[in-house]
């Protein structure tokens, strides 16, 4: 196995362990801020409690944020040294914009939020709600930005083979930034919101808290079905911008082989990448250029238009991306029903689609690693998209065989605390909303 | 001077006053995580003293973060040979924190594995102590660099006798800083416990100072003519000193403040024997400094502006959150 490999399985495996956790902390951040605002609002102490029941969950979910988030700022150095060395002057300024606008105000917020209810007036903990809110998503922007310079880069020049910024606001409002954080957003709000709803519904099926999780249900329906239907406008947002600026992706999302006019919407096949052709392919004709091009006659292009060693793999891309657009539809059917069954008053005894819900707890989940490894995989052979080669990008003096050692750790040490992490969040929604934790526990368990 | 050059030397600064913001916060959660064990003999206790880090360990952290950022955005190249030259020790140091930024929730939430999070909580703290000053013993030592100014040594070399020096003197001050804020935040059995440690650990700081110190003196003869090595060691010499003769009456704010000036008279040394060089090479040509080694002028000017606004905001709710959870605390003291 050779370095290059290793490296991004490594990289792959940190990052896709680590995006479990943001996502989650985006909506449940919501979802809190939400609770908050009624209580202050309603003087309703119900409110109080799903906040602080939300908050104890939040508290968990963030700290393996952080934790295995640190890894990842580390990788840039640790096996992506040539990658640092070449576009550092560009990339890292957003992460080191993360830290002071918006990790610290996270941290420092949180804390607060998890120790401080009874030191600070309900109106500085809503504030306090509200910052961990606005440092969340202001910390997903900034990664956004790092990630989106790597999609559609802008705002530089080159100099002597290293990226040299030119324009600060054009490198981070590239071509893709807006719309792919929007996009990041509504899929953790989607997350947190259907987290929420599943644990609501477990609180109703065993007949336990039901005013509570009562509150709980309708605030998460409310985003989740929301976030669900826009996130099919973002969608299509995405999807138009990658057909302007990475024409191969998109070639790649589709399996479009050769260039058409009137190219055709593929629903389900599989590629086949040595043969260049599609098995058992089910097309909508002339789909895909009225989705993109908003005419059932635009022309989209095929991958026959890039060299073969410009051109992304083809089946993981298009797998992920397909089955990321039917959970989408998925989760506004499930929004739709909830909404449904909320307004004429039956949801809280609605047991199938309760239990449905509890189902559906990893399904978006699946949706962001899916979403995330689209989006990577469709932008190789690149690092950064016409810039710099992956293969071109890792540590030269790092051999294999540390990379192999690190990958062993990594996997062994990611296990135990996913493991642990996972069972001690479930205990966590096991006690329930009462008002003391400590004591709930020994009572429910 | 141009106002690149201004720029490189801002960030020369700033970089050095964000890890030594890290090293007066985050320091002392983790010198009480390394001294966890020695510090506490019952569960309230032990409760007792992740309460008192409990709600800020999280926004120190954050420190090491933001250094470590603005070293890639300022210092690409030298972030880039440090971390791919230092691979094995730093994954090490990763691991440590990893595991440890997880331990205090899980021990909290996971009464069956206490033992296990207990130890990966002390464990995370102590190796990061003893391996933050190895490391940085070793970039101002000097390492092997190609002419590529890739790293040319192994892992091995990072453990010859200067470095490690540096990073017994760190974990002593590691120590001596949690002490200090373990005697701040408790009371009774346990606060007499963490006053008792100061002057055993203020006297081992101030030993490994000495050496490191001469030691350093002997192998970089040329830092040693610098006049604010010399203050800032004065400073470090005048705090360990008072730290040694303590007024009749305990003061504990007293101890923490003195111990975090130790640690800012530290970096004062470092950073005067190591200007202007970022990661000083074996061949000194081949040191990558802040002249060879730095982003463009454009990039320096960006993180400066963000820093000028982002930063006093940080340091404005950071005093707050402080103040909020000032005070001595107990075992059981409100939420988790």
């Amino acid at each position: 196995m050779d370095a290059v490999f290793l490296a991004r399985l490594q990289f792959g495996l940190t990052a896709g362990f680590h995006f479990l956790f943001p996502p989650t902390t985006l909506g449940l951040s919501l979802l809190v801020l939400i609770m908050e605002t009624l209580y202050l609002r309603t003087k309703n102490a119900l409110y109080k409690d799903v906040s602080a029941y939300l908050v104890r969950i939040l508290g968990i979910v963030f700290v393996m944020g952080v934790s295995t988030g640190i890894a990842l700022e580390f990788a840039f150095g640790n096996n992506w040294a040539a990658y640092s060395r070449t576009v550092g002057d560009v990339f890292g300024a957003p992460l080191a914009a993360e830290g002071v606008f918006a990790f610290f105000l996270e941290s420092v917020f949180l804390g607060i939020l998890v120790f401080g209810r009874k030191k600070v007036s309900p109106k500085t903990y809503r504030l306090s709600a509200f910052l961990v809110f606005f440092g969340a998503h202001l910390s997903g922007l900034w990664i956004i930005i790092a990630n989106s310079w790597m999609q559609t880069p802008a705002g530089f020049r080159m100099e002597g083979g290293r990226a040299v910024l030119e324009d600060f606001f054009k490198a981070a409002l590239n071509p893709s930034t807006v719309v792919r954080f929007v996009h990041t957003i509504l899929g953790g709000w989607t997350t947190g919101a259907l987290v929420a709803m599943a644990i609501a519904a477990w609180l109703l099926l065993k007949g336990r808290f039901p005013e509570k999780a009562v509150l709980l249900m309708k605030a998460s329906l409310a985003v989740f079905a929301a976030a669900a239907v826009l996130q099919l406008g973002s969608g299509h947002a995405h999807s138009v911008q990658v057909t302007r600026t990475q024409p191969e992706k998109m070639a790649a999302f589709e399996a479009l082989w050769e260039t058409q006019e009137g190219a055709p919407f593929t629903v389900f096949g599989i590629p086949d990448e040595k043969n260049e052709k599609t098995h058992l392919a089910v097309r909508i004709p002339k789909m895909l250029s009225l989705l993109v091009h908003f005419d059932p006659n635009g022309k989209v292009l095929g991958l026959n238009e890039f060299p073969k060693e410009e051109r992304p793999p083809v089946f993981l891309p298009f797998a992920s991306y397909h089955l990321m657009i039917l959970f989408g539809l998925l989760f506004i059917l499930i929004g739709a029903v909830g909404v449904f069954l909320q307004t004429r008053k039956k949801l809280p005894g609605a047991r199938r689609y309760l239990k449905v819900l509890l189902w559906a707890v990893p399904l978006p989940y699946l949706a962001n690693e899916l979403g995330w490894i689209s989006a990577e995989v469709g932008r190789q052979p690149w690092a950064v998209y016409k810039v710099l080669r992956t293969s071109d990008a890792v540590s030269a003096v790092v051999p294999a065989g540390n990379i192999l050692f690190s990958l062993i750790l990594f996997t062994l040490i990611y296990a135990l605390i996913g493991a642990a992490g996972f069972s001690i969040i479930l205990r966590t929604v096991k006690r329930g909303p009462g008002d003391e934790p400590a004591e709930a526990g020994k009572g429910a368990a | 001077m141009e106002t690149w050059d201004i720029l490189r030397n801002v960030w020369f600064l700033l970089v050095g006053v964000l890890l030594a913001g890290y090293s007066v916060l985050d320091g002392f959660d983790l010198g009480v995580g390394a001294l966890f064990p020695f510090l506490t003999k019952s569960e309230d206790e032990k409760r007792t003293l992740i309460r008192a880090i409990g709600p800020v360990w999280d926004g120190n952290e954050v420190w090491l973060l933001t250094g470590g950022g603005a070293l890639f955005a300022a210092f690409p190249p030298a972030y880039a040979t440090v971390f791919s030259g230092f691979y094995l020790a730093l994954m090490l140091v990763l691991f440590a924190l990893i595991l440890r930024a997880v331990s205090l929730e899980f021990r909290t939430h996971d009464p069956k594995r206490k033992g296990l999070w207990e130890a990966t909580f002390v464990g995370g703290s102590f190796l990061p102590a003893l391996l933050f000053g190895v490391a940085l013993g070793n970039v101002v030592v000097g390492i092997p660099l190609d002419t590529r100014t890739e790293y040319a040594g192994n892992f091995f070399t990072l453990l010859r006798p200067l470095p490690l020096l540096f990073g017994v003197l760190g974990l002593c001050a590691f120590l001596l800083h949690g002490g200090a804020y373990a005697a701040l935040k408790t009371e009774g059995a346990l606060q007499a416990r963490a006053r008792k440690a100061i002057k055993p650990l203020v006297a081992a700081t101030a030993m490994a100072f000495l050496l490191s110190f001469i030691a350093v003196g002997i192998y970089l003869p040329g830092g040693m003519k610098r006049l604010p090595a010399w203050i800032f060691a004065l400073i470090v010499w005048v705090s360990l000193g008072s730290l040694m003769r303590p007024g009749k009456k305990a003061n504990d704010k007293r101890t923490f403040l003195l111990s975090s000036l130790t640690f800012l008279g530290l970096w004062g040394v470092v950073g005067a024997v190591h200007y202007p060089n970022l990661v000083r090479a074996t061949d000194p040509a081949l040191s990558l400094t802040i002249a060879n080694a730095s982003s463009s002028a454009l990039t320096l000017k960006v993180m400066l502006i963000i820093a000028l606004v982002g930063m006093p905001l940080v340091v404005g709710y950071t005093v707050f959150a402080y103040r909020v959870f000032k005070g001595k605390v107990g075992p059981d003291d409100a939420a988790y």
